[in-house]
């Protein structure tokens, strides 16, 4: 059973080697000239005007809380998906209520203007 | 643990690694070709017999650029991001199916035309590619350059926000299939003379929704916001140059291979079609057929659309694709239990 | 609603986000050559921005003041380079009046053809730059092939492909090469399928409407305050046009109509271009048919001089109504010569069109406004 995934694992590890030689082999065999020009942030020929590591919009972070609400919300339905024949038309209908209820939510969500960019 | 078993996955392991990399080489000639087919211009034609050693070319030219690492970026980050995006984008190949069980001369037990097959495949593969995302953050955050950071942002909500459209499409299939495992999600369309795919039996809006997500998941045109190279330069990468961008290069042809691959299982049947139940050595050649299609589709988007933005794109994803995907659960499961 | 809301549409925040201020530019894939705009974010929204010019400044008119009119004329096509025959035109045709020399009606129409070939061939290059600004990377090499012709023609013609000049004080340096009229007319034939191309790939398409629809929205009454001229002009709603207003060469005789647009948004300055394209091929046509024999040069002093005194000049560029202003003090050396820039003068409108929308935006205005940097800059 759990054997199944060995081969997840080695491949795991080959990845890991490819990953780590690729950046290697970049590293040693190209050329290394560097200069304070080259090494700085591209902000396209400018001087960056402050750091870049800032506040960000708060925006993209609602984005972030919803999708763990509704990723949840999958890690539910997925189950439900595969059981779905023994558990029939009674299944069906306690899903429908779980979607109902999600669906609500998302509409309100919406409603509230979380989704909105403007 | 039998050493035969060992010794099959590793030869199993390498094929599928030299097939996969092949193919990513391969992937991008073919993208510059057809672009410059359908834009009316020749593509790289130069090296080699109509240009087949330009990866090769590529590959070596990579390699020997100098490698540059911004004072300002975070060191560690900087060079994980690369690995942490090419990673996961490997590793999701190990549990592709492209053929089923087949004699193959020498050994005398059949051979599955997949390095493992695990129960939780689907969902194994949806973790690892939404494994991705964080090397783009990270690399973003770590190039300490706006036109990066703003990139990174840009991926990640879409990203996380497309995933859930695409994994609610997923469930319509997984109802009819009754298992995540992609072995027998593929098994189960064998129906039909092999042509009972998921796409014809009850899944079509299911597999829109999982078409259009899988080519935003992967920063394709047209949601290739990320890396717009009209408004952020070149996105999240804009820092990187080297072997270290050609592995952002790398993982983001593997991760459309890798759709390409799921969208043939999930929806197209796999390696089913006429005849493979006779002549499983079609199978193989089924399946390639229906990713080359994918892959198609991918260069065919880039090559006619414009690219949408960040309020539209959101939007789109959001207000139109997730009540879409809710909707065709409803609906799928309906139809399911009515046919019961 | 009695609750608070998470995000109100106010600038009023529950959380606070810096700002970010960008630079954008002069090293920009998209800013249409050396342009700077130093944009303020606050996320992906352009609270406010400004435009930085000058990295291609070479002092032009300061340098038309030192040289002799005829030396004027090959430096002034470098002003708007992607219509470097408009230039020429213009600056002749000041000389010309200012010195009220009347050009042989071959040479008017030469001109009027090239200088509509020119107005499609800069119009070309727009379309390309600015569906590739808004990701139509196959619209942009599409109309690169329409313009490859056009600017074989200006090969066959002028002997070069950019910086065309064949336009003197007084008619052309010389007449149409054998095959110029087949080799126009064979353009115009092929033009108009080519041209429905581009709208199939574009006008229906709901991202590109999307992209440019409301985007960039300027009044009539504001876009007259900002003195804007040409496509954002009439994009608004104003009919304007110098070739109507002011006919210029021979155009009082010819055709043709002029596009009007009616919310001023990206979307009505990219039809009202395509228009004006069809309009150019018309005129083209139109050009060919009449073309009359004759001379080509009217009868010109050995030495230029102008009579002292003021006067402006302006002609329909493809950016816009592109104007020149001379002084002159009688002698053989403009006392000072000052360019109307169209380029320049619609770009002071970035401002009052994109502060509000989103960084994606921006490009896609830039684009519709159609600006070229030689010409601001000078």
């Amino acid at each position: 059973m759990l054997a199944e995934y060995l081969p997840t694992l080695l491949f795991l590890i080959v990845a890991t080697g490819i990953g780590i030689a690729l950046i290697l082999i970049g590293n040693f065999l190209g050329p290394k000239r560097p200069s304070p020009e080259k090494l700085s942030p591209y902000e396209c020929g400018f001087n960056a005007f402050e750091d870049a590591r800032m506040q960000f919009d708060v925006r993209y972070y609602l984005i972030a809380i919803l999708f763990i609400v509704f990723d949840l919300e999958i890690a539910f339905v997925y189950p439900w998906a595969l059981v779905f024949r023994e558990l029939g038309v009674f299944g069906l209908i306690e899903m429908g209520v779980f979607l109902a209820l999600l669906f609500i939510g998302f509409i309100y969500v919406w409603k509230k203007g979380a989704l909105e960019w403007e | 643990m039998p050493l035969e078993l060992l010794v099959e996955w590793t030869i199993k392991l390498l094929i599928g690694f030299v097939i996969l990399m092949t193919t990513v080489a391969y992937l991008s000639l073919f993208e510059r070709r057809m672009l410059g087919f359908m834009q009316m211009r020749q593509g790289p034609n130069r090296v080699g017999p109509f240009g087949l050693l330009q990866p090769v070319a590529d590959g070596l030219k990579f390699i020997f650029k100098e490698d540059i690492t911004p004072l300002a970026a975070d060191k560690f980050l900087y060079v994980m991001a690369p690995a942490l995006s090419l990673v996961p984008a490997l590793m999701t190949f190990v549990l592709i199916p492209i053929g089923g069980e087949m004699k193959i001369p020498f050994i005398d037990r059949p051979i599955a035309l997949h390095v493992t097959s695990v129960n939780v495949g689907v969902l194994a593969i949806l973790a690892m590619t939404g494994m991705g995302v964080y090397g783009i953050v990270m690399a973003g955050y770590a190039s300490n350059n706006k036109y990066s950071l703003m990139g990174g942002l840009r991926s990640s909500a879409q990203l996380v926000s497309y995933e859930l459209a695409m994994s609610m499409s997923i469930v319509g299939v997984l109802l009819q299939a009754g298992s995540l495992d992609l072995v027998k999600i593929v098994a189960n369309q064998g129906g039909w003379g092999g042509m009972q795919w998921h796409v014809f039996w009850f899944q079509p809006l299911g597999f829109i929704i999982f078409l259009i997500s899988m080519v935003a998941e992967t920063n394709r045109a047209p949601f290739d916001l990320p890396e717009a190279e009209s408004e952020l330069v070149a996105g999240f990468h804009t820092e990187y140059s080297s072997m270290k961008f050609a592995m952002f290069f790398i993982a983001e042809y593997a991760n459309m291979v890798t759709a390409s691959a799921m969208a043939t299982v999930l929806f197209l049947g796999g390696w089913q079609g006429p005849g493979v139940a006779q002549l499983p050595l079609l199978g193989p050649f089924y399946f390639v057929a229906k990713m080359l299609f994918f892959l198609f589709l991918y260069i065919w988007l880039r090559a006619s659309l414009p690219r949408l933005r960040y309020d539209q794109l959101m939007d789109f994803g959001w207000k139109f694709l997730l009540p879409l995907a809710l909707i065709n659960i409803v609906i799928s499961a309906t139809v399911a239990v009515v046919l019961l | 609603m009695n609750a608070v809301p998470l995000v109100t549409n106010e600038t009023e925040t529950l959380f606070d986000s810096d700002e970010m201020v960008l630079s954008m530019g002069p090293q920009h894939p998209s800013t249409h050559g050396v342009l700077r705009v130093v944009l303020k974010l606050d996320g992906e929204r352009v609270i406010d921005l400004d435009c930085d010019i000058g990295y291609l400044h070479r002092g032009a008119e300061k340098i038309f003041e030192n040289r002799l009119y005829p030396m004027i004329a090959p430096y002034f096509d470098r002003l708007d380079y992607i219509a470097a025959v408009s230039n020429g035109l213009l600056y002749v045709g000041t000389i010309e009046r200012a010195m009220k020399i009347e050009i042989p009606p071959r040479a008017q129409y030469l001109r009027v053809i090239l200088t509509e070939l020119n107005r499609l061939a800069s119009h070309l290059l727009w379309l390309a730059t600015h569906a590739l600004d808004i990701g139509g990377f196959t619209v942009f090499l599409w109309a690169f092939r329409e313009r490859e012709e056009i600017l074989k023609i200006f090969e066959c013609f002028f002997g070069a492909r950019l910086t065309c000049h064949a336009f003197r004080i007084g008619g052309m340096s010389y007449d149409a090469y054998d095959g110029f009229e087949a080799q126009v007319r064979a353009f115009c034939d092929t033009f108009p399928a080519r041209l429905e191309e581009y709208e199939t790939m574009l006008n229906e398409n709901r991202i590109w409407l999307g992209r440019t629809v409301g985007v960039g929205v300027i009044t009539a009454a504001d876009a007259i305050s900002l003195g804007l001229s040409g496509a954002p002009l009439r994009g608004s709603g104003v009919d304007y046009d110098v070739r109507k207003t002011d006919p210029y060469e021979c155009y009082a005789d010819l055709d043709f109509d002029i596009p009007l647009g009616e919310n001023g948004d990206t979307f009505d300055r990219y039809l009202i271009r395509m228009e004006e394209m069809r309009q150019s091929r018309r005129l083209v046509m139109q050009a060919l048919d009449k073309l009359p024999g004759g001379p080509i040069m009217a009868k010109v002093p050995k030495v230029i001089k102008v009579p002292p005194g003021e006067l402006y000049h302006s002609i329909e560029a493809p950016k816009g109504e592109l104007g020149l202003y001379l002084v002159s003090d009688g002698g053989t050396k403009p006392y000072r010569l000052r360019v109307r820039p169209p380029s320049f003068i619609n770009l002071g409108a970035l401002r009052k069109m994109a502060v509000g929308s989103l960084v994606s935006d921006v490009v896609a205005v830039i684009g519709s406004l159609d600006i070229v940097l030689g010409e601001i800059d000078r």
